[in-house]
């Protein structure tokens, strides 16, 4: 079987984001970019499935400028197989990004696609959603645990009332939460391997994919600040404050 | 005219309190009406809440077998048909909603607008990005319908009307999956308030230390009628399961008063408590970005300031 992992690059989680003066957008000039979190978790899991034997190719696929090579190699780097760049200089919305990926699921034919539950710079959390509405398969998303045998994937989803246990045919795609599994670092020697694993780039406008941007951001603005409160010395005084308050 | 279609979510035949959360988003678009959607095995006691919220004007109910358990192979295709003839598609941003909602978008073609937290028009929304440090105001296409996951924390819960909206069974030819089954739902029994819709909400950190540490931030929250969360660093170190967590990637909440305790405040579990109406920290480090959100901030040694804090408390 062949997994699809959609592997995006985002501003890092560890950078405070600026919103510029004029509104346009968020700082993004020298800012440090990474894998979002959650696709890093989506490439582990479809490495353990490859190293289980579950799985014989994991590809990875990831839509951005010409400069996103560097990032995919990461990926290849961590273990993948193969890595597809589409190419768009303009960021896309999740129903064209999923759109992209049907496109690339008919060329590749994947057992699984697992993406991230979402991007943690627009934090949509659409696509996956989206792709297998448009490739008419099952959806699993906020995936904590996935078990495949049969032709089938059950898996554990985390759902606000609690864990949410559900079966699916294959194929399908998958969206992973946080506690999936653990991501591994990238080993020296896997980036040395990279260098010579295939990455085969296309034109997003090559695909024929109609767009799905209908949303136009318009405005960025800071969130408001809450005011800086007060220290309180100790319990006691923490009580009156909330008493005061008519807390409690 | 703006028509507004709701998505009811509902857990064992009762309406969940994110819809009423959701149909007050709704009615800030002005619209000429605002219908309520019920899919269920048996919708009846569902659809007799929804049709009691104010500014509900029509509840319609979908009753098959196959909408025993919320899948969104299952609800989506439903969803899609029963949107001709709505301007807005609206969800609660929960797993629910997050889960259906683009599902329901692709099969109409449509973009989809997640976590909508105002609305300026009924073509323009508000949403944050980047956790929060972004407030983005989006402009929907005017010749689309608008699908949205609303941010419930943002929008107060609808009231109770006077009367009682009508309740219709609607007919939908929906042709519906079979690769997808529900299997269970593990579920911590629970007699706390709900996390999501508590006036009250007391949360333990990675300083509380260890799952057994944990049951002094579960007295606390009991002594206060208070639901009970945890910052992702808990939830990923096992002291508590992952229904509990509060952050960008779990619960975003705002109950009257928050308290956080041994958590240091990453912006991703800030971006879960900033509509809280008081934020209480207590914390060993008096650096912890927790207390530049907090309005009430105390440094110290959590197990001993708790003890205190309840018999300060009586």
């Amino acid at each position: 079987m062949k997994i699809l992992v959609g592997y995006k690059r985002v501003v890092d989680y560890n950078v405070r984001i600026q919103v510029k003066p004029d509104g346009s957008g968020v700082v993004t000039d020298g800012v440090k970019l990474s894998a979002n979190p959650f696709d890093d978790i989506a490439l582990e899991e479809a490495l353990r499935l490859h190293e289980s034997g579950v799985a014989d190719e994991v590809v990875i696929a990831g839509i951005g400028p010409a400069n996103l090579g560097a990032h995919l190699r990461n990926g290849l780097g961590m273990g993948a197989d193969r890595a597809i760049h589409v190419v768009s200089e303009e960021a896309v919305q999740p129903l064209t990004a999923a759109r992209v990926f049907l496109k690339l699921i008919e060329k590749e034919q994947p057992g699984l696609v697992i993406l991230g539950k979402q991007a943690i710079d627009d934090d949509s959390g659409q696509t996956g959603q989206m792709l297998a509405a448009l490739w008419d398969r099952p959806q699993a998303t906020f995936a904590s645990k996935l078990e495949i045998a049969d032709g089938k994937a059950k898996v554990t989803r985390e759902v606000d009332a609690g864990l949410e246990v559900i079966e699916v045919d294959l194929p399908a795609v998958v969206t992973t939460d946080l506690r999936l599994n653990e991501p591994r670092f990238i080993k020296l020697t896997g980036i040395m391997k990279a260098k010579s694993k295939p990455l085969e780039t296309m034109e997003l406008a090559s695909l024929g994919v109609e767009s799905g941007d209908h949303l136009k951001n318009t405005h960025y603005a800071p969130p408001p600040k809450r005011s800086k409160g007060v220290m309180v010395k100790d319990a006691a005084e923490l009580v009156a404050a909330l008493k005061q308050k008519g807390l409690l | 005219m703006s028509k507004i279609l709701v998505i009811a979510e509902h857990q064992c035949g009762q309406l969940n309190a994110s819809t009423a959360r959701t149909v007050s988003a709704a009615r800030a678009v002005q619209p000429e009406a605002v219908e309520v959607l019920v899919l269920s095995d048996a919708p009846d006691a569902v659809a007799a809440d929804a049709a009691k919220l104010e500014g509900v004007s029509r509840v319609l109910t979908v009753a098959r077998a196959e909408n025993a358990h919320p899948l969104a192979a299952i609800l989506a295709p439903q969803i899609a048909k029963a949107a001709a003839g709505y301007s807005h598609v609206f969800l609660p941003s929960t797993t629910f909603g997050k889960d259906v909602a683009p599902r329901a978008a692709a099969l109409l073609g449509v973009a989809q607008v997640s976590e909508l937290m105002g609305v300026e028009s009924a073509h323009t929304f508000t949403r944050p990005m980047y956790a929060g440090n972004a407030i983005v105001t989006v402009e929907a296409d005017p010749a689309q319908t608008v699908v949205a996951t609303v941010r419930t924390a943002s929008w107060p819960a609808a009231g109770q009307a006077a009367g009682s909206a009508p309740v219709e069974a609607l007919a939908l030819e929906a042709t519906l999956p079979t690769h997808t089954r529900f299997v269970e739902l593990r579920q911590a029994r629970s007699d706390r308030p709900d996390l999501q819709s508590a006036r009250k909400v007391v949360s333990g950190g990675r300083g509380v230390g260890s799952k057994e540490n944990f049951d002094i931030i579960y007295k606390l929250a009991d002594k206060l009628g208070a639901a009970v969360g945890a910052s992702r660093a808990a939830v990923d170190a096992g002291y508590c399961p992952n229904e509990m967590q509060v952050g960008q990637t779990g619960k975003i909440i705002a109950p009257e008063l928050y308290m956080a305790i041994g958590i240091s405040g990453a912006i991703q579990h800030l971006t879960g408590i900033k509509d809280a109406g008081t934020i209480v920290a207590i914390n060993k480090d008096a650096e912890a970005p927790i207390f530049e959100v907090a309005d009430l901030g105390l440094v110290g040694d959590l197990f001993k300031i708790i003890p205190e804090l309840e018999q300060a408390l009586g």
